[in-house]
């Protein structure tokens, strides 16, 4: 058969569509017709030709085959170290098969490719540091990715991720309408303990423009009032944009470039409109890349810098810290052993791996902060990265690749971890579930408003009469 | 026979090592594209560079890089059978002396007894490298026989070398299988995936320019691979 109605190579782009494929209760159908999918060999290989150059080749040709990224992989360590976890056995059984025989490959061979490109990898990037010769199996398999989407073999969740954000322009339904109403809301509901509070909508030239994970807007809205207490009681002059918030790409987990492309352009128009100083971005690894790292290059940005300064969370907070426009109060920091997951995403990707050190020396006190081993840009991939986390097919594998990180939070002796990551914070919340060991996690944001001192002028004014 | 491989055929090998390396570099550098790659390559040639730099630097550097450090063993046997690799051919006192009568240049030489030792680390060091591929499941289970013709390839001329010096057998039998094996190692350079010689200079880098535009490096962070 050569498509499918739900499974086939068109990336959603209607509504209709994106209904359909949501009805079909966890992907039967569409996996069923996976299975008689066609593969086009013709197009898989000029998609090659064309944009397999330097880098990818080269890699696939010099690997040297020693080895030495097998122990560097999460996923071959808690998979019982099966040779067929190695990095380089795993690119090389799939793409590197493709390569050799030129695209010309089956159906059954396209799936296989699926799932180790989804479900043996989550693009961590962290075995690239440990090969000799620089070889990103990430990066490959973000590649392959790609090929896979083109060809409509990619999990049911992330073709329905991709067609979210094709859509309605944010991996989750919420409308433009629903979007602006949630922040009112936010904003109306926080107002009586913060007076004054305002989530601001699309206000030109800026000091702070913010943008946040759709989740945020969908299922966690107090993460948006967190974020609008933080910015009041700093003094942020700052804005949200009504088209454009969205900050993170499930395109990018799915490997539907033209989608990420048009994802980020949103975000970036958004910029270009608003003429913000500077933007923030919320507690997200992946929404930073996307919109940050990658996004630039998407975008067709030579100079890899979005249209103006982006920086991420723990950026700005740190910066608040540091500069006092937010105190702590000192009686009120973490006392107990507390430990950091360092996101792959904002710190193996971008090296911000001091930044967040720094705001856990305010906001801890001193020899309570225990690190993971190993940490910073070596530190092991939270389990659910890479789109792991939400895809149902998968639930098996994702169950075991949390295991990792169960070990190295065991190891610190904590039972509180400071997530900055929505993947991470949802990874270690499911660890929680699968593996019960009380564990308690948090974003940076409810910690320190928590802990911050507020200043009297922005408290509620009867308590402030009481005070008197 | 032994005339024309150490006359003419060394002429014919050379050029096509030289020609296929450059054609290997070339091919490299004209491949990269800032938007596949995505790495910002010439608005941020500087941090590029220097990322280029510490990536090649810190793996050159026997345990330089934390990947080294975390199999400390391997990484003596890897270095000593690279060193070996590439020092005794160029030093060797007998490549040097051939070198002065028909090119009229030489290098400083060493002592047959180091080139010795050089040849017997590299001897070794390619058994135990054979060894490690079958010991080791993670190892072999990305074997082919293309990767033993590798180590074939590069430990022959070092052990037809040491049998000729020993004077084993029949001396001129065991040269002209050395000088014959040397041409194939340097053949091999530019048609096999020995041609890491040079392209693991330009993976490095490549990957050191991403680290230092993208991945860390425009943040002020030093992070080196
Ligand atoms: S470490 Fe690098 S060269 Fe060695 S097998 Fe892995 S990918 Fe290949
Ligand atoms: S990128 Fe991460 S998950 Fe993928 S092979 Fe490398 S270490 Fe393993
Ligand atoms: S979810 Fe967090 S730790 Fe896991 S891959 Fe993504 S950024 Fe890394």
């Amino acid at each position: 058969m050569p498509e499918g109605i739900l499974c086939n190579k068109q990336p959603i782009v209607t509504d209709e569509q994106l209904k359909l494929t949501l009805g079909d209760k966890s992907g039967k159908q569409y996996y069923a017709e996976m299975e008689q999918l066609d593969v086009d060999t013709d197009k898989l290989w000029s998609t090659i030709q064309n944009t397999m150059k330097s880098r990818l080749k080269t890699w696939l040709n010099i690997c040297a085959k020693c080895g030495l990224c097998a122990e560097s992989c999460f996923l071959y360590q808690v998979n019982d170290r099966v040779p067929e976890q190695v990095p380089s056995y795993k690119i090389h059984a799939t793409l590197g098969e493709l390569v050799k025989r030129k695209g010309k490959v089956d159906n059954a061979f396209m799936r296989k490719c699926m799932d180790i490109a989804w479900s043996w990898c989550t693009c961590c990037n962290r075995c690239g540091q440990f090969c000799p010769h620089g070889i990103d199996m990430g990066v490959m398999f973000s590649y392959l990715r790609g090929l896979l989407f083109s060809q409509g073999f990619v999990p049911w969740e992330l073709k329905i991720g991709s067609g979210m954000h094709r859509v309605y322009k944010a991996q989750m339904d919420v409308t433009t309408e629903d979007w602006v109403d949630t922040c009112e809301w936010m904003a109306d509901e926080n107002s009586e303990e913060w007076p004054g509070l305002e989530i601001p909508m699309d206000k030109e030239d800026a000091d702070i423009m913010y943008t946040i994970n759709a989740r945020e807007a969908k299922h966690y809205p107090e993460d948006i009032a967190e974020a609008a207490i933080l910015f009041h009681v700093a003094g942020e002059n700052w804005t949200m944009p009504s088209e454009g918030w969205e900050q993170t790409s499930l395109t990018l987990f799915a490997g539907d470039w033209e989608g990420c492309k048009q994802q980020v352009l949103h975000v970036y128009d958004a910029i270009e409109r608003l003429r913000p100083k500077r933007v923030v971005g919320t507690e997200c690894g992946h929404a930073h890349r996307a919109t940050v790292i990658e996004g630039p290059y998407w975008a067709g940005r030579e100079d890899g810098q979005p249209p103006r300064p982006y920086i991420h969370y723990v950026e700005w907070l740190a910066e608040m810290l540091r500069t006092g426009r937010i105190k702590i109060d000192p009686t009120k920091r973490i006392k107990e052993p507390v430990t950091l997951q360092d996101s792959c995403n904002y710190v193996r990707n971008q090296g911000l791996k001091n930044i967040t050190r720094e705001i856990m020396s305010y906001i801890v006190e001193p020899g309570y902060f225990v690190e993971m081993a190993p940490n910073k840009e070596y530190n092991y991939c939270c389990g659910g990265g890479g789109g792991f986390n939400g895809i149902g097919k998968y639930r098996p594998q994702r169950n075991i690749a949390l295991l990792k990180k169960r070990e190295q939070i065991l190891a610190t002796g904590c039972k509180l971890v400071v997530a900055p990551c929505h993947n991470c914070w949802d990874a270690i919340r499911d660890l929680e579930e699968e593996y019960p060991m009380g564990l308690r996690w948090s974003f940076l944001k409810p910690l320190v408003i928590k802990m911050m001192i507020v200043p009297d002028h922005l408290k509620p004014q009867d308590e402030e009469g009481e005070e008197e | 026979m032994y005339n024309f491989l150490t006359g003419p055929m060394v002429w014919i090998t050379f050029l096509v090592v030289v020609v296929g390396l450059t054609y290997h570099v070339v091919t490299y550098i004209r491949g990269l594209d800032w938007r596949l790659d995505r790495v910002g390559y010439r608005p941020n040639m500087q941090h590029g560079l220097k990322g280029a730099a510490r990536s090649i630097f810190f793996w050159i550097l026997p345990w330089g890089s934390h990947g080294w450090r975390a199999k400390p063993l391997f990484t003596l046997l890897f270095f000593s059978f690279h060193i070996g690799l590439l020092f005794t051919p160029i030093f060797l006192e007998a490549h040097n002396i051939m070198l002065k009568d028909s090119w009229g240049i030489r290098l400083p030489g060493i002592s047959s007894g180091l080139a010795d030792f050089l040849s017997w680390v590299v001897v070794i060091g390619g058994i135990f490298l054979v060894l490690r591929r079958i010991a080791y499941p993670e190892v072999r289970i990305l074997t082919s026989a293309y990767d033993y013709m590798l180590i074939v390839i590069a430990v022959s001329p070092f052990l037809t070398g040491l049998i000729a010096r020993y004077n084993v057998g029949n001396y001129d039998f065991w040269l002209l299988i050395h000088i014959i094996t040397g041409h194939v190692w340097l053949l091999s350079l530019v048609f096999t995936k020995l041609n890491h010689v040079v392209l693991f200079f330009l993976s490095r880098a490549q990957l050191g320019m991403d680290y230092g535009i993208k991945r860390g490096g425009m943040k002020g962070t030093q992070m080196t691979w």
